[in-house]
């Protein structure tokens, strides 16, 4: 059982890198990754988001859609439910927790359309995941997606002095670093496997 | 009526080049990266996206004197996801085997930026025909990109295209190519050749 968990942990988070291999959450993965501070407060509010997010569609699967037989709403229902949870954690951030508000503040509306959350959620579902499985899972993936740009962002700070040719600056060769990483990434598949 | 049909085709090729969803304005990359690793997945992935921003654009733009300003983006939300349903059943039910290569994709289409931008940016603010046309060259614009990637990842990454054989057996594939890293090291030197390009024609000037 621990052990099972751990395989998921660990598959989820390094080898099936949510950004690196799976190719979820790509925008904000180049839009935002131009400072390390900024990166970890997106990699902090993806976390907190990720995990509600998750839980609370594996239980809108299987105790609405799965029994009402409705699961051809799943797609309509999953994108509803994660942007208003997403609006009332602000809210509720901003009224209890402000410090934690400013820290966040500006990622939260940006994550509603940050399909790494969604993609999580249709995946704990594809995987048949319990629910144990799924917290897990979406832990995991979050902490993935910190650890991909946060060092990502380290390595364009680097990049801004480096001697670039004229065409790769800017957007190409922060693709190519990518590809680098996704290389080193996919290193970790030999002990867990490819599970796209 | 000529000003008119100018008009709309330079709605319909904004898409296609000078505002190219990829390639230029670097949005609805996810699914470009992730399903691009042959030809065939390109073009249904574009094709998928392509429908889906069409109606979207077409019924987001015929409600617009309906949609109260405040709650906008849930609706648009609401007829995108309704398109996105209607586009991964029938891919179920007649592309059954393309349907399970996008995998989780399909239903992802939802949260392309692509799709909510061109809704919030032009079909909003413009009227249907205008919008549904938007949305045409929007969405050939990315198939175009997207299959682009899609023929130099099957070639170098299989030694094949839409399946054919191009080199014979003898052929010793760049299999890197077809795994996620490939599709980085593509785009990225795909933009750089565009730069390269566009910053001669700006030189010849």
């Amino acid at each position: 059982m621990i052990y099972a968990l751990f395989l998921i942990f660990f598959s989820a988070m390094i080898a099936n890198n949510i950004l690196l291999v799976r190719f979820l959450g790509l925008c904000s993965f180049f839009g935002i990754s131009n400072k390390i501070e900024t990166s970890v407060s997106m990699g902090l509010a993806v976390l907190f988001v990720m995990d509600m997010a998750t839980v609370v569609s594996w239980l809108i699967y299987y105790y609405l859609l799965l029994p009402f037989d409705l699961v051809f709403l799943r797609t309509i229902v999953f994108i509803i439910v994660i942007a208003s949870l997403v609006q009332m954690v602000e809210m509720f951030l901003k009224k209890s927790f402000p410090f934690l508000y400013r820290a966040l503040g500006v990622y939260l509306p940006l994550i509603t359309t940050n399909c790494a959350i969604l993609g999580a959620s249709f995946l704990i579902i594809d995987f048949k995941y319990t629910l144990i499985e799924s917290l897990v899972f979406s832990t995991a993936v979050a902490l993935g997606y910190t650890l991909a740009i946060v060092m990502f962002a380290g390595m364009r700070q680097r990049l801004e002095n480096a001697p670039i040719p004229e065409s790769l600056k800017g957007y190409p060769i922060a693709f190519i670093l990518a590809g680098l990483m996704s290389l080193s990434f996919l290193g970790f598949v030999g002990m867990f496997g490819l599970h796209m | 009526m000529l000003d008119r049909l100018r008009h709309y085709w330079k709605t319909f090729d904004n898409g296609i080049l000078r505002e190219n969803p990829i390639l230029r304005l670097m949005i609805g990359l996810c699914p470009t990266l992730a399903v691009s690793t042959s030809l065939i997945n390109s073009v249904g992935m574009g094709l998928a996206t392509t429908f889906v921003l069409v109606f979207s654009n077409l019924f987001v733009s015929l409600l617009r004197k309906f949609t109260p300003n405040g709650i906008r983006i849930p609706i648009f939300i609401v007829v995108v996801s309704t398109f996105v349903t209607l586009t991964d059943y029938m891919m179920l039910a007649y592309v059954p085997e393309l349907h399970k290569s996008l995998g989780v994709f399909v239903p992802l289409i939802v949260v392309n930026c692509i799709i909510l931008g061109r809704a919030e940016a032009f079909a909003y603010k413009n009227d249907a025909v205008l919008s549904t046309i938007d949305g045409l060259g929007m969405g050939l614009g990315f198939t175009l990109a997207i299959s682009t990637i899609g023929i130099i990842r099957e070639i170098l990454g299989n030694g094949t295209i839409l399946g054919y054989s191009l080199f014979g057996a003898s052929f010793n594939p760049a299999i890197i190519m077809i795994l996620p890293p490939g599709a980085f090291i593509t785009i990225g030197f795909l933009m750089a050749a565009l730069n390269a390009l566009t910053r001669k024609g700006e030189g010849g000037k």
